[in-house]
Order: C-alpha cells, then sequence, then structure tokens
C-alpha cells in the first residue's frame, strides 16, 4: 500500500466533496433530532503522524467525550465523533430535558442519549457515502468513552496502526451556535479504503 | 535545567536525570519505561501494538516486540549495562466496552502481554506496573530515582 504522504490533490479534493455531502447529511439528520440550527465546517482532510494526532483536538490531555464506530464492507472505516467535555453537558441537558453541571458525571440515561445521537448522525453520513459510492458500510454499534483525548484516540489509531505510520483523517466540525456546542467528526480510512472508495465514484489517483 | 522529555504515540527516547520522560494519554497503548540503576540511564516508549510480524515493519516504537530491544540497544549505547536494566509499565486500558468484545477492542489487554513476552526475552526484571482498566494514563519517568509518576482523570495520581 502506498503511503498516505503522496496522495494527489485531485484524489483529496474528490474525497472532501464526499465528506462534505455526508456530514450535510449529517447535519441536517442532528438539526431534526435536536430542532435548533446546526453548522458545519468543510471537511479539513489532514495526513499527519500519530504522533500528531491528538493535537488536532486540543492535545492528548484534554477531557473529552469520545463516541467509536467500526465501520466494516468493502472500505472498512473508523469513526470518531469526540466532544469537549463542555460541550457534550450541554448536549445531554438538552436531549434529557435535565441539567448537568460544569464538573457533574454524566449518567446511564446521558450516555445512552450521547451515542445515539452518533448513531444517528454517523447512519445519517454513511448512507450518503453508500449512496455516493454503492459500496456497502456496516457501521458497529457505537461505543462511548470520557477520557483524555489521547487514551482514547490510541484505540482508533491501533485499528489502522498495522498498515503504517500515519493516519488520513477527514474532520469536519459541527457546531450549536446558541449555546456554543461543538463536536468533531472524524473519518479515518483503514489502509486500502480511500483508493476503493475512489475506484468506486471512477477517480484515478 | 531539568527538562521534560515528551513522547508521542509510537515513539521512544532515552533521558538522563535531571530530565525526566513523559508521555501524555495512554489508552490502550502501554508506557514501557526500562532503567539502569548504576548509570541511571531512563528509558521510554509509547508502544500501540504488540507485534510487529502481523505488519510491515517499520517503526521500531509501534510494536512491544521491537522497542523493547531498540530501547535496549540504544542504552546499551550510552553505557547502560544490559544485566542491570529493569522495567516499569503502565497502561494497556480498554477504553470502549463494545457489546461483542471482538480482538482489536481488547488490545490493551494484548498489548500488556506482549510487553511481558518481549521483556521476559530479554530477562528484563519487570519491577512494577499499573495496567489495564478501563482508564487513560498520564505517565511520567524519573531516571534519577527510577519512580514512575501517574496521572489519570477519576482516579487521582501515584506513583509505582
Amino acid at each position: 500500500m502506498p503511503g498516505y504522504e503522496n496522495i494527489s490533490e485531485f484524489v483529496l479534493d474528490a474525497f472532501r466533496e464526499i465528506g462534505t455531502i455526508g456530514a450535510g447529511n449529517g447535519a441536517t439528520a442532528l438539526s431534526q433530532l435536536m430542532n435548533r440550527k446546526i453548522g458545519m465546517t468543510v471537511p479539513a482532510i489532514r495526513v499527519l503522524p500519530f504522533a500528531q494526532v491528538p493535537d488536532v483536538v486540543g492535545g492528548p490531555e484534554r477531557l473529552v467525550a469520545g463516541v467509536f464506530t467500526t465501520v466494516k464492507g468493502q472500505a472498512p472505516c473508523n469513526i470518531l465523533f469526540m466532544f469537549p467535555m463542555a460541550s457534550a453537558l450541554v448536549l445531554v441537558g438538552n436531549l434529557t430535558g435535565s441539567r448537568y453541571s460544569e464538573n457533574s458525571q454524566i449518567d446511564d440515561i446521558g450516555r445512552s442519549a450521547l451515542t445515539e445521537v452518533v448513531n444517528i448522525v454517523t447512519g445519517a453520513y454513511l448512507n450518503s457515502l453508500a449512496g455516493f459510492t454503492n459500496l456497502d458500510f456496516i457501521p458497529s454499534v457505537p461505543a462511548l468513552a470520557m477520557d483524555m483525548a489521547g487514551a482514547i484516540l490510541n484505540v482508533v489509531l491501533a485499528q489502522i496502526g498495522m498498515a503504517g505510520d500515519h493516519a488520513l483523517l477527514m474532520e469536519t466540525v459541527f457546531t450549536e451556535i446558541k449555546e456554543n456546542v461543538t463536536g468533531h467528526f472524524f473519518l479515518l480510512p483503514e489502509a486500502g479504503s480511500l483508493e476503493r472508495i475512489m475506484e468506486a465514484i471512477g477517480v484515478k489517483g | 535545567m531539568a527538562k521534560i522529555i515528551k513522547i508521542g504515540m509510537a515513539d521512544l527516547k532515552i533521558a538522563s536525570p535531571p530530565d525526566t520522560l513523559q508521555t501524555c494519554g495512554l489508552g490502550s497503548c502501554v508506557g514501557i519505561c526500562l532503567w539502569d540503576p548504576l548509570t541511571r540511564i531512563g528509558s521510554m516508549a509509547h508502544i500501540m501494538l504488540p507485534n510487529s510480524s502481523q505488519g510491515k515493519m517499520g517503526n521500531a516504537a509501534k510494536f512491544a516486540d521491537t522497542a523493547v530491544p531498540m530501547l535496549i540497544v540504544q542504552m546499551t549505547q550510552l553505557g547502560a549495562h544490559k544485566s542491570r536494566i529493569v522495567a516499569k509499565i503502565a497502561g494497556g486500558a480498554q477504553m470502549f466496552s463494545f457489546y461483542s468484545a471482538n480482538d482489536i477492542m481488547k488490545i490493551g489487554e494484548r498489548n500488556i502481554e506482549a510487553v511481558k513476552l518481549a521483556l521476559d526475552q530479554a530477562q528484563i526484571k519487570l519491577l512494577a506496573e499499573d495496567t489495564g482498566g478501563n482508564y487513560g494514563r498520564t505517565i511520567e519517568f524519573c531516571p534519577e530515582n527510577c519512580r514512575l509518576f501517574i496521572r489519570t482523570i477519576n482516579l487521582g495520581e501515584k506513583y509505582i
């Protein structure tokens, strides 16, 4: 497998376009669920050595809530939806109708609600990806962890660590403007998956 | 001035007093600290995966089975003696609990096993460990006295 260091600009553009459509669907789903306006950024694509990945989310020790989904099928991927803890508390508060103070722990109902939101957004994202590429994307049940960002990323990066020393990640930031809730959505294709997605949409690197 | 030398994921470094070695946010990864009591040369690796044989070789610091020999080589080049080297390890947590616990989710457990095996094969004594659980750790290793400081978010701080 060729390294991610020398992917062509053209392939990255095509990948970014698919990500934009996927994230748009995700944002719509989130907006309907929460009955709020949700903004999103154009996906940023980065190729980084593993050691630098935690810096994308504010450093390895930052406290975050991360929901992790593995995606099987012809083009296996990993999806990690990460919320800064303050955002997770507001989001869960809105969903469950209860208030969480700054240092409170998220209870089981809150954890379940957060996981479900991610499940819906991820589902919308993957549906669009599947429609576009005609490939099957089969998501696992999402799993939640609230801990240091680096510790959560360890597990995700271990999935792709066998194939190389760099991670290709596509990041979209979702924002609920009124209460300043942000979530970082990361898609990390496994070795060979980017090529398969490009093949499916007829883009040659 | 004592420096804190930072170690990223899939990375390893050597230090002597008064400098210390630190790695932040260990999840399923394992931090391996080796130490020679006579020369007080210390080293730390942050490994991600148990075994290099399944993947393509490259970065030795990424795998348990290649990182341990690499640490020993680099330490002995600086004057440490293999027969004196001892170890402390931390990490190897299971961050996520999926309903169907498949292999990759037990990566932390497999990392711990592989590190212990690699230490055994190199005949290095494991002095102390803080492994497993379901939480992240930040660790700092002090070659002055072989103390390993461990910080967690919900379970406080300790030395081993």
